[in-house]
C-alpha cells in the first residue's frame, strides 16, 4: 500500500478541514435556534399589542439602575456567607460536641426554613423584640442571605477541607507543624481551590435569589420593576426587563466565572 | 548531636564500638492494634547514630506500621520511642491531649518523613516547600533558610527546580525535593516509608542514589523497602518483619545471602522468584 502512504497528509487535512467545517456548522445552529426563539417570543408579545414601546424606553434606565444593587447585595452576602460557611465547616469537622452541636443546628434550621421566611424574621420580626434590631433594609437583606447561603456553603467548605489528601496533613505533621497552623497554611488553601467553583456558582444563584429582598424595600432590580410597572400597569415589560436585567447579568458573571476557573487551572496546580 | 548531614570525613559503614554512644532511636514495646488486629507484637529497636537501617518483609507485616510509630503519625499501643534524649510513652486514650501532642511535635521535630506517595504541598513552589517547617516552626530567618533550602536541593540534583510547582516535577523529582524537604529541618534521623513504591521503574535509580548518598555521608536513617539490591549497598543493618515482630537481624550481607531463620529464606527466596507478588 504504497499509495495510501503517500496519501495520508491530503487525508489529514480533508478530515481535518471536514471537522472544522462540521464545528461551524453546529456553531451556526446553536446561533440560529437562539435568534429563532427570541425573536418569536418577542413578536408574540408583540402581537397581543400590549407592549408599551414608550413605557420601556422610559422605565428601562430605571429598572436596570437596580442592578447596582442587586450586585451589591450579592456580593456583600456571598461574603458574610463564606465567613459564615468557614466557620460552620470547622464546627462541622470538630472532634468536639459543642462546635459541632452548634455548626449542625444551624444548617439543619436554615435548610429547613424558606429563605422568604428568614428575611421576614430577620427584618419584620426582630424588631418586635426590641427596637435596636431595626436594621436598614440592605442589612436586613445583606445578613438574611449571608446567613442563609452559610449554611449551604459549610456542607460545600466541610466537604472542601476534607478533599484535601490525607497525606497533606500527615507530611505537615511529620514536619513538626502543630495542628492550627497545619490548617491555615496546608489545608485551608487548597481547600479554597477546591471550592472557588462551587462559590462561583452559589454567587450566580445569589444573584437571583437576591430579588427576595425587594419584600422588605431593598431598592433592587425587582423592586424598581414593581415600583415602576404597578401603578403604570405595565407589570409585563416591567418584569420582563428586570427578568432580562437578572439573565444579563448571570451570562456575564458565569464568563468571569469561567475566566476565573480557567487561570486557576493554568496556575500552579 | 551531630546532624544527618555533616560532610563525613569517612565512611561510617560499620557500626563499631567506637560508635556506641546513646542510641539515636529507640523503640520499646512497641505494640499496634488496628481494632482487634494485633498489627505489632512488641518491636524493640535501637539505632545508632550514623546508622541505616533497613526494614524489609512482606506487605502487611508491620513495617510501615511501625515507622509510622516512630514519628506518632500512628499512635502506638503500646511501648515508648526516644528519639535524640526526647522519650515520649505512647498513650493511646490521651492521643489528643495538649501535652503529649507537644511531646510528640518534639519527637517529629527531631525526625524527618519521606512517604510514598511524595506528599508534597502543591500550593507552594518547591522554595516554599523547603522553607515553610524551617522558617515557621525553628523560627530559622528566611534567608538562611532559604540559603540552607537551596543547599540540599542542589544535594538532590534539583538546584534549577527551586521556583518549580510540584505539579510540574516527575514523580522522581518530586521525591528529590521530598528528601530536601525533610533534610531542610536538619533532623537527627531521617525515615522512608517505601519511597521507591509509587515510581515509574525508570525513576527508582535517581531517588535510590540521593538515598545512597546520604547513607554513606552517615546520615542516622530507618528505611522500609522493598529494593534489596539497595538494601544491600547502603545498609548497614537489615531486619526482617513478619507479623508484627522482628524475626532477624543483621548485616546485609548475612542477611540477604544467608540468613539463619527460614522464615527470612523463604521470604527471599519468594521475593527474588517474582518481586511484584511481594512488592504490591
Amino acid at each position: 500500500m504504497i499509495e495510501a502512504v503517500g496519501m495520508r497528509p491530503a487525508l489529514f487535512e480533508q478530515i481535518e478541514r471536514a471537522e472544522a467545517a462540521s464545528r461551524r456548522w453546529f456553531r451556526a445552529k446553536f446561533a440560529l435556534v437562539w435568534v429563532v426563539i427570541m425573536a418569536a417570543l418577542f413578536a408574540a408579545f408583540a402581537a397581543t399589542d400590549n407592549l408599551d414601546a414608550d413605557f420601556v424606553t422610559e422605565w428601562s434606565p430605571y429598572i436596570l439602575g437596580g442592578a447596582g444593587i442587586t450586585v451589591l447585595v450579592s456580593v456583600l452576602s456571598i461574603a458574610l456567607a463564606t465567613v459564615l460557611a468557614l466557620i460552620g465547616a470547622i464546627g462541622r469537622l470538630s472532634r468536639r460536641a459543642v462546635p459541632y452541636g452548634v455548626a449542625s443546628f444551624y444548617v439543619s434550621l436554615v435548610r429547613g426554613t424558606p429563605l422568604l421566611v428568614q428575611i421576614y424574621i430577620i427584618f419584620f420580626s426582630l424588631p418586635q423584640i426590641s427596637p435596636l434590631l431595626i436594621l436598614p433594609a440592605i442589612a436586613g437583606g445583606v445578613l438574611a442571605l449571608g446567613f442563609n447561603y452559610g449554611a449551604y456553603m459549610t456542607e460545600i467548605f466541610r466537604a472542601g477541607i476534607q478533599a484535601v489528601p490525607r497525606g497533606q496533613t500527615e507530611a505537615a505533621r511529620a514536619l513538626g507543624m502543630p495542628e492550627n497552623l497545619i490548617f491555615r497554611r496546608i489545608v485551608l488553601p487548597q481547600a479554597i481551590r477546591i471550592v472557588t467553583p462551587a462559590i462561583g456558582n452559589d454567587f450566580i444563584s445569589m444573584i437571583k435569589d437576591s430579588a427576595l429582598v425587594s419584600t422588605i424595600g431593598v431598592q433592587e432590580v425587582l423592586w424598581r420593576a414593581e415600583n415602576a410597572g404597578r401603578p403604570t400597569l405595565h407589570t409585563l415589560e416591567a418584569f420582563i426587563i428586570a427578568g432580562l436585567v437578572y439573565w444579563g447579568l448571570t451570562i456575564v458573571f458565569s464568563f468571569v466565572q469561567e475566566r476565573l476557573e480557567k487561570r486557576m487551572a493554568r496556575g500552579d496546580r | 548531636m551531630t546532624g544527618p548531614m555533616e560532610p563525613a570525613s569517612h565512611i561510617s559503614h560499620p557500626v563499631t564500638a567506637a560508635h556506641l554512644g546513646p542510641p539515636m532511636v529507640r523503640a520499646e514495646g512497641i505494640e499496634k492494634y488496628f481494632g482487634r488486629n494485633h498489627v505489632l507484637r512488641g518491636m524493640d529497636l535501637e539505632v545508632q547514630t550514623r546508622e541505616a537501617v533497613m526494614l524489609i518483609g512482606r506487605s502487611g507485616s508491620g513495617k510501615t506500621t511501625f515507622l509510622r510509630c516512630v514519628n506518632f503519625l500512628e499512635e502506638p499501643s503500646a511501648g515508648s520511642i526516644e528519639i535524640d534524649g526526647v522519650r515520649v510513652v505512647a498513650d493511646p486514650l490521651h492521643a489528643r491531649s495538649r501535652e503529649h501532642l507537644e511531646q510528640i511535635r518534639q519527637i517529629r521535630i527531631r525526625s524527618g518523613m519521606v512517604f510514598q506517595e511524595f506528599n508534597l504541598f502543591p500550593h507552594m513552589s518547591v522554595l516554599q516547600n523547603l522553607i515553610e517547617a524551617p522558617t515557621k516552626i525553628l523560627k530559622v530567618p528566611r534567608a538562611e533558610a532559604v540559603e540552607r533550602a537551596e543547599a540540599y536541593l542542589g544535594k538532590v540534583g534539583l538546584a534549577e527546580k527551586r521556583d518549580e510547582y510540584p505539579a510540574r516535577l516527575s514523580g522522581g523529582q518530586k521525591q528529590r525535593v521530598a528528601i530536601a524537604r525533610a533534610l531542610c529541618m536538619e533532623p537527627k534521623v531521617l525515615l522512608f516509608d517505601e519511597p521507591t513504591s509509587a515510581l515509574d521503574p525508570e525513576l527508582i535509580g535517581e531517588v535510590l542514589h540521593v538515598m545512597e548518598d546520604l547513607a554513606h555521608e552517615g546520615a542516622t536513617m530507618i528505611v522500609v523497602t522493598h529494593e534489596l539490591h539497595f538494601a544491600r549497598e547502603a545498609a548497614d543493618r537489615v531486619i526482617f518483619l513478619e507479623e508484627g515482630r522482628i524475626i532477624e537481624e543483621g548485616p546485609p550481607e548475612k542477611m540477604l545471602d544467608n540468613p539463619d531463620d527460614d522464615r527470612t529464606r523463604g521470604f527471599l527466596r519468594r521475593f527474588l522468584t517474582s518481586p511484584k507478588a511481594s512488592a504490591s
